[in-house]
């Protein structure tokens, strides 16, 4: 996957709260194979919706403002394949749903939680043209001729994300670990184990 | 002394097999569920040359994908997948409830029904229903596709522990007052997001008198609460449930089970991040009327007017959702028309959903089109033995066969544009069950009498 370190970009504002995967790719569209160009289902029925919508499906600013709780809903990670084909890498709301902001770390997409009054100043300053400088390593986000927001974000999902590591290798360096637990488990709650009918 | 536990805390700590620093755990998995629509997830452990970890931890169904008319699935995409989960089963040995298998249906009905799912397990699924398996006092919740291929390759999965959440429901629940009005309630009163980066504990003596079928309704919609899983404590009623099933544990085994689940349940003295009480007795029959969960109301209400809305921001919401349901402002929602009916999903797709859809239907007549079905192939079975698809066919509605269905139309399955359906399913999504299609969740009882009356109609006028 791709590293995610600094990030100097102009940003899309959807100032809209409760936008559910199924809006950021309809149910339908989850069949494709990844290789399948996502970014063409991003908001797919939306867009037909609302002529003016501010997503396209190509050439979108990399960095998205949303409003709180997006990507609520479905554990599609269709969601971020869309966003992630069609140019967005880093999003920005009050909230997100858990396994969308799960999806996207896995996929190099960095989701920031910031609270609305900051939130409120990065449109203000994307409105008067300034693009937004977002520096994972140091966990600020600043607009052009702007004071720097600090954020927050797990320890390990940022060493993923700058590193651009694929996780499953990461873990599999505690195969040991792993391992032991499974043994020690296995002892301990023979229950557990599936009966074979 | 050990500091007092909540039951979500005794399950985590059990299956933290290292903590790193930030509190990120790698816990273990005691189980993966899989359903057609996991292809990426293979594709990435094939493209990786990876194996399945546990095959013998490892289930799978089809249920998004297949048709609710017997026979082949006529869209080649589709059947392709159910092709691929076949395949995928048989490459790593897994055992897989497809189509034609006598277990087959949708993956939150049958982990459940085949004794797969246990209390104190974690339980993953791609697929954000899987909170229904907390109902069993496991902690159960979903993952997108890179989890699932980190899962299927080590049995195990990174989390960031949640913060926990009690929900405490007193008093009892009114007649005709079901699991899903229970749960659309606590919805509405903590929010659509209300719940986001928490594990919910339903308790109160409400919760414990419901079945396990109910316990799992209300379960099932934590994630429509924004919540991360739900979790209801283990009993007598849960391990009456589980014993015996195909795969739940037997003889000194299951005695052993016993006894590590009843320390399952929180301590008295347990601490919640957060704490919510509702009184049951005061729930009504409700009703979503627009695109967000936390727009259920009670039957007897009216949608809201965006004019009268606490600020702007709420009245331009409360317009964009009754504009895209068709729906004028101050509009009672007993008595809205209907087009059609939909009676199923893992949210209400079990036996007693079933029974209390055809104690309204018995006799009567459907006057809209609707569509009723099975959450799995032992639930059609045991209907039919009831004689409840008669019940359902007599009053002029459809008898499908066992899958997701209309609750997100990926089986071709869809609710027309424009179209108003009653559902028994658990989002009202814009174009959930199809582009432009028009979605109030309700329980199944409601539903079948929204099917007899043509509109939205408190089915409490329908007997005792």
């Amino acid at each position: 996957m791709t590293p995610f370190t600094v990030l100097r970009a102009p940003a899309v504002i959807l100032d809209r709260a409760n936008v559910d995967t199924d809006q950021i790719i309809p149910a339908r569209f989850l069949r494709k194979p990844r290789g399948g160009g996502y970014n063409q289902f991003l908001f797919h029925d939306v867009r037909d919706a609302e002529p003016g919508f501010p997503l396209a499906a190509t050439d979108n600013p990399p960095i998205l403002i949303a409003g709180a709780n997006f990507g609520c809903g479905s554990s599609r990670e269709g969601a971020v394949y869309a966003l992630a084909d069609a140019g967005v890498r880093c999003v920005i709301a009050p909230s997100f749903g858990d396994i969308f902001a799960a999806n996207a770390a896995k996929n190099g997409v960095l989701t920031i939680a910031l609270p609305p009054g900051d939130i409120a100043a990065l449109i203000e300053a994307v409105g008067r043209g300034a693009e937004l400088t977002v520096d994972l390593p140091l966990e600020r986000v600043r607009p052009d001729n702007g004071a720097a927001i600090g954020f927050a974000i797990d320890a390990f999902r940022k060493t993923c994300l700058i590193d651009g590591l694929d996780d499953i290798g990461l873990t599999l360096a505690h195969a040991d670990a792993i391992a032991a637990f499974e043994a020690g488990d296995r002892a301990a709650r023979g229950w557990a184990v599936p009966d074979t009918p | 002394m050990a500091p007092p536990l909540t039951l979500f805390d005794k399950i985590w700590n059990a299956h933290a097999i290292l903590t790193g620093e930030d509190g990120t755990a790698l816990l273990w998995i005691d189980r993966h569920l899989v359903h057609e629509g996991s292809f990426h997830a293979f594709d990435m452990i094939a493209h990786d040359g990876r194996q399945v970890r546990r095959p013998d931890l490892t289930f799978g169904a089809a249920d998004h994908y297949v048709p609710s008319h017997p026979g082949p699935i006529a869209d080649s995409e589709a059947a392709g997948l159910v092709r691929g989960i076949e395949a995928n089963a048989a490459r790593h040995g897994f055992d897989l409830m497809g189509p034609g298998d006598a277990r087959q249906g949708i993956v939150h009905v049958v982990g459940p029904e085949q004794g797969i799912t246990l209390p104190g397990l974690t339980l993953v699924c791609g697929d954000s229903h899987t909170s229904t398996h907390g109902a069993f006092g496991a902690l159960a919740f979903g993952i997108g596709a890179s989890e699932v291929a980190h899962v299927l390759a080590t049995q195990t999965l990174w989390q960031r522990k949640p913060r926990a959440l009690r929900v405490r429901v007193d008093g009892a629940l009114g007649p005709h007052v079901a699991a899903k009005d229970l749960i659309l309630a606590v919805i509405a009163a903590i929010g659509a997001s209300g719940a986001v980066g928490h594990v919910i504990e339903y308790a109160g003596p409400a919760i414990r008198a419901l079945s396990m079928e109910a316990r799992m309704t209300v379960c099932n919609m934590s994630i429509e609460a924004g919540g991360r899983a739900g979790m209801i404590a283990p009993d007598e009623a849960t391990f009456a449930y589980v014993e015996g099933r195909s795969r739940a544990p037997k003889g000194a085994d299951f005695e052993a089970a016993i006894i590590a689940w009843r320390r399952l349940p929180s301590d008295a003295e347990a601490v919640f991040d957060r704490e919510v009480a509702l009184d049951g007795s005061a729930v009504a029959p409700t009703v979503t009327w627009g695109n967000t969960l936390d727009t259920a109301l009670p039957v007897t209400a009216r949608v809201p007017d965006p004019n009268t809305a606490a600020d702007a921001a709420t009245g331009a919401r409360i317009a964009a959702q009754l504009a895209y349901m068709g729906l004028a402002p101050n509009t009672a929602l007993d008595g809205i028309a209907v087009d059609r009916v939909f009676i199923g999903s893992c949210t209400n797709g079990r036996i007693e959903d079933l029974r209390a859809a055809a104690t309204v239907l018995r006799g009567r007549r459907a006057v809209l089109p609707g569509l009723v079905v099975a959450g799995s192939v032992p639930v059609k079975r045991e209907a039919e033995a009831e004689g409840l698809d008669r019940v359902f066919t007599d009053a002029g509605l459809r008898w499908g066969e066992p899958g997701c269905s209309m609750c997100t139309g990926m089986n071709g399955d869809t609710v027309a544009p424009g179209e108003r359906c009653a559902s028994t399913s658990n989002r009202n999504f814009v174009g959930r069950q199809g582009p432009g299609s028009r979605t109030h969740l309700m329980s199944p009882a409601m539903a079948a009498a929204t099917a007899v009356a043509g509109a939205i109609t408190d089915v409490r006028r329908f007997g005792p």
